[in-house]
C-alpha cells in the first residue's frame, strides 16, 4: 500500500491512527505515571535505569551542541532544558514537519539517594546521557552472620 | 500537478514484515527548485549503524542506536523501548537517486535529493507585448 505524504490525502483518521501506534509504541503498558511526568510524547523522550551505585539518565535528543543544555538538580528533581530552532528554509515546500521545534523543559524524579553533587554528563550521537552517583549510605550492605 | 508527489512514503502491505519494534523516526521533508530535503531524528545512531539505501524507487531509512549502557542496569522509566529506527519512502520518476548526498550529525540525518537536471524548472519569461 501506497501513502502519499505530498498531496494530503492520508486524511485526518490515518493520522490519528499513526499517532496512536506511535504512542503505544513508546509508552506500551508503562504502569503508572508520575505526577511530573507531563503529557505523552514530550521531548526530549527520556529514559531511566540505575544500578546499585549510580542512576543513568538518557534524553533522546538529537542536533544538539554539548552547551545548549540547561541540567539542572534540585534535591532529586532533574530538569532538562533548551531550545530547538528548526531552520525555516524559506521558499520551500513542505510536506512533513514532525520534528520538534522550539524551547522545552522536563523534569524527572529520580530516586531519593542520588547526590546531586556528582553529576557526569555526556553528549554523543544526539543522545544527553547523565550519571548521578547514589549515596553510599542507602546501598544494601552485606551483613555478615557469624 | 503530479511534481507534488515526489516524496511518498511507503506501507508495507503485511505488517508482519515490519518488525514491531522499530521506531518511526520523526521527519521534515521539504521540496525547492534543486530538489528534495529529508531532515530525519534518529538519536543515538552513528554512521556505522546507519543505513540509507534505494532500492529501485524505494528510499529506505534504518538505523540502530548505539548507546552505553552498564552491566546489570534495571530500568526504572522508559519512553524510547527499541533500538531500531525505520522508515521508508517511495520516490518519484525525476529524483535522481544516484546523487543522494546524505550527512548525519549528532543524530540527525540530512537528505538531499536532487531533481534530475532535466525536469528541474525552468523560467518562463513573460515579455510584455
Amino acid at each position: 500500500m501506497f501513502t502519499y505524504l505530498t498531496n494530503g490525502d492520508r486524511g485526518l483518521f490515518d493520522e490519528f491512527d499513526r499517532l496512536q501506534r506511535e504512542m503505544d509504541q513508546l509508552f506500551g503498558a508503562w504502569p503508572q505515571a508520575g505526577i511530573r511526568s507531563g503529557r505523552a510524547g514530550a521531548f526530549p523522550a527520556i529514559n531511566i535505569g540505575a544500578t546499585p551505585e549510580e542512576v543513568h539518565v538518557y534524553a533522546y535528543a538529537p542536533g544538539f551542541e554539548a552547551g545548549q543544555f540547561d541540567v539542572s538538580i534540585q534535591q532529586n528533581v532533574l530538569s532538562i532544558g533548551g531550545t530547538r530552532k528548526v531552520e525555516p528554509h524559506p521558499n520551500c515546500t513542505w510536506y512533513l514537519r514532525e520534528r520538534f521545534d522550539g524551547e522545552f523543559r522536563r523534569a524527572v524524579t529520580l530516586p531519593e539517594d542520588v547526590d546531586p553533587e556528582r553529576v557526569e554528563a555526556t553528549y554523543t550521537d544526539g543522545v544527553l546521557h547523565l550519571v548521578i552517583k547514589r549515596r553510599a549510605a542507602v546501598r544494601p550492605r552485606q551483613i555478615p552472620v557469624g | 500537478m503530479s511534481d507534488s508527489k515526489a516524496v511518498k512514503e511507503t506501507r508495507s502491505a503485511n505488517p508482519a514484515t515490519v518488525p514491531e519494534s522499530a521506531l518511526r523516526p520523526r521527519v521534515e521533508v521539504f521540496e525547492d527548485a534543486h530538489g528534495i530535503t529529508l531532515i530525519a531524528d534518529l538519536p543515538g545512531v552513528c554512521s556505522e549503524r546507519l543505513n540509507v539505501q534505494v532500492d529501485k524507487d524505494t528510499l529506505l531509512i534504518e538505523g540502530k542506536a548505539d548507546i552505553a549502557m552498564p552491566e546489570g542496569m534495571q530500568a526504572l522509566h522508559a519512553e524510547v523501548r527499541s533500538k531500531l529506527y525505520r522508515r521508508s519512502f517511495a520516490l518519484s520518476s525525476e529524483l535522481d537517486p544516484d546523487a543522494i548526498e546524505a550527512k548525519l550529525k549528532d543524530g540527525v540525518l540530512t537528505l538531499h535529493i536532487p531533481k534530475r537536471a532535466e525536469v528541474r524548472p525552468r523560467k518562463v519569461e513573460v515579455r510584455v507585448a
